[in-house]
């Protein structure tokens, strides 16, 4: 299936297996026949999913495999909620996958410094496999991750995973510590100082809290970062998904097919609009 | 061996300051080593030290009844701890714990301070040093009191 206007009818996909993550997160993987009606994605584009009879929700790939895809939903509302209550065996409708996601292509032997926060690690998930998978590919590889606390941290068998194999430099760090946290402790952005890469040679990538993105934004443009080369995605109510609807219109751009990921340069003066 | 100027000058806080001000104010420094769980600085104590750290974890501290000790923010290799010094009534606002084994350098802040008097240019050199971080500081706290990931991305 090819083209927007292809892809409005959804497509039944089983569950392969869901797994809780965080308390209100879970990650479901859905089968996808190679050479069927969906995909592949590439890091950084979404998916619709649909509950049956509930509405729909565009979520991120939060992996980049090839037979299968990978969602991380939090659960903020109805749709959600019931992704969330879906078990192995189950089937739900998916259209996509949707929209221009993160520049690999750029990033091609060049520095990544990855910023998540919360649950925006799912989106940038694919990125780190797509790069411990071609690790010669790319330069050094920096990952700040802010959690809201210790329990609320993704994949966190993973974290250790990567933590521990040197491929790249992991820091994680959580608003709000607790008794056995021996981690860092504040905000993701405090994190960002001592990094030290080549800014001319840097790509920057990060998802989570507009406000966050921001934050990040001006911190590593102020390190010499050039606008366009910090990568921010942005989520706005999406409907149709293919432009057609305007649901997510965003000043002149739809969020849904001109990104979600786009260049800082790009959108930074619409997101000081308050009114959009 | 290493100087105590040649030391202080690889520290990123102080990268770019001149081999004359790294000179004169590593005659107000000395190596310390905190062991893990001491505390470096207590909150309302005066503050007489001002800390470059070199390795190891420490976090920033308030104790509160009934919640006990809450970590603001921890700090680890290449940040400085404290900006008390600076300001009357020069008293720590916070406690500092060692997470880890601590190597730092710590500055006498009366020391400094009269160095600072004395040559405003090296002042004017360590507070431009100082309030961009310090503003970084005040922004992430701002953030975390925000409670950002509490809300949908």
């Amino acid at each position: 299936m090819s083209g927007a206007s292809t892809k409005l009818a959804p497509v039944p996909l089983r569950v392969l297996s869901s797994t809780r993550e965080t308390a209100d997160s879970m990650t479901l993987v859905l089968e996808r026949p190679p050479g069927g009606p969906v995909g592949p994605g590439a890091p950084g584009q979404f998916n619709m999913l649909y509950p049956f009879g509930i509405g729909e929700a565009a979520i991120s790939l939060s992996s980049d495999t090839a037979d299968s895809f990978v969602h991380t939903i939090r659960g903020v509302g109805a749709v959600s909620d019931a992704l969330g209550r879906l078990r192995p065996g189950d089937t739900l409708g998916v259209r996509g996958p949707f929209g221009i996601g993160w520049p690999m292509e750029r990033a091609r032997g060049r520095t990544l410094v990855l910023v998540a926060g919360g649950i925006g690690l799912a989106p940038l998930r694919p990125v780190i496999h797509a790069v411990l998978r071609d690790r010669s590919a790319y330069g050094k590889l920096f990952v700040f991750y802010g959690a809201r606390s210790p329990r609320e941290r993704l994949y966190v068998g993973e974290l250790e995973r990567w933590q521990a194999g040197g491929a790249m430099d992991l820091s994680v760090t959580v608003d709000f510590g607790d008794a056995n946290w021996a981690g860092r402790v504040g905000f993701v952005t405090a994190l960002l100082g001592h990094a030290q890469f080549d800014p001319a040679e840097t790509v920057v990538m990060t998802c989570g809290p507009e406000v966050m993105m921001r934050a990040v934004a001006n911190q590593m443009i102020g390190r010499g970062v050039a606008p366009g080369d910090v990568y921010v995605s942005l989520e706005r109510n999406m409907k149709c998904a293919a432009g057609l609807c305007g649901h997510c219109q965003f000043g002149s751009i739809f969020i849904c097919k001109d990104g979600p990921v786009f260049t800082y340069d790009r959108v930074e003066h619409l997101l000081r609009v308050r009114e959009i | 061996m290493k100087s105590m100027a040649d030391l202080i000058r690889e520290h990123p806080f102080l990268a770019g300051l001149s081999d004359e001000y790294c000179e004169l104010v590593a005659g107000c420094a000395k190596n310390v080593v905190f062991e893990p769980g001491s505390y470096i600085i207590r909150e309302g104590q005066p503050a007489g030290q001002f800390h470059l750290l070199r390795e190891g974890q420490v976090s920033l501290e308030v104790y509160a009844p009934r919640r006990g000790s809450i970590v603001l923010q921890t700090l680890g290799a290449n940040d400085i701890l404290g900006a008390s010094w600076i300001v009357p009534p020069y008293r720590w606002t916070s406690d500092a714990r060692a997470v880890e084994r601590v190597r730092a350098f710590a500055f006498d802040a009366t020391c400094l301070r009269g160095k600072c008097e004395d040559d405003p240019a090296l002042g004017y050199a360590l507070m431009k040093r100082f309030v961009p971080i310090i503003l970084q500081r005040v922004t992430a706290a701002r953030m975390q009191s925000l409670d950002l990931y509490g809300a949908s991305v």
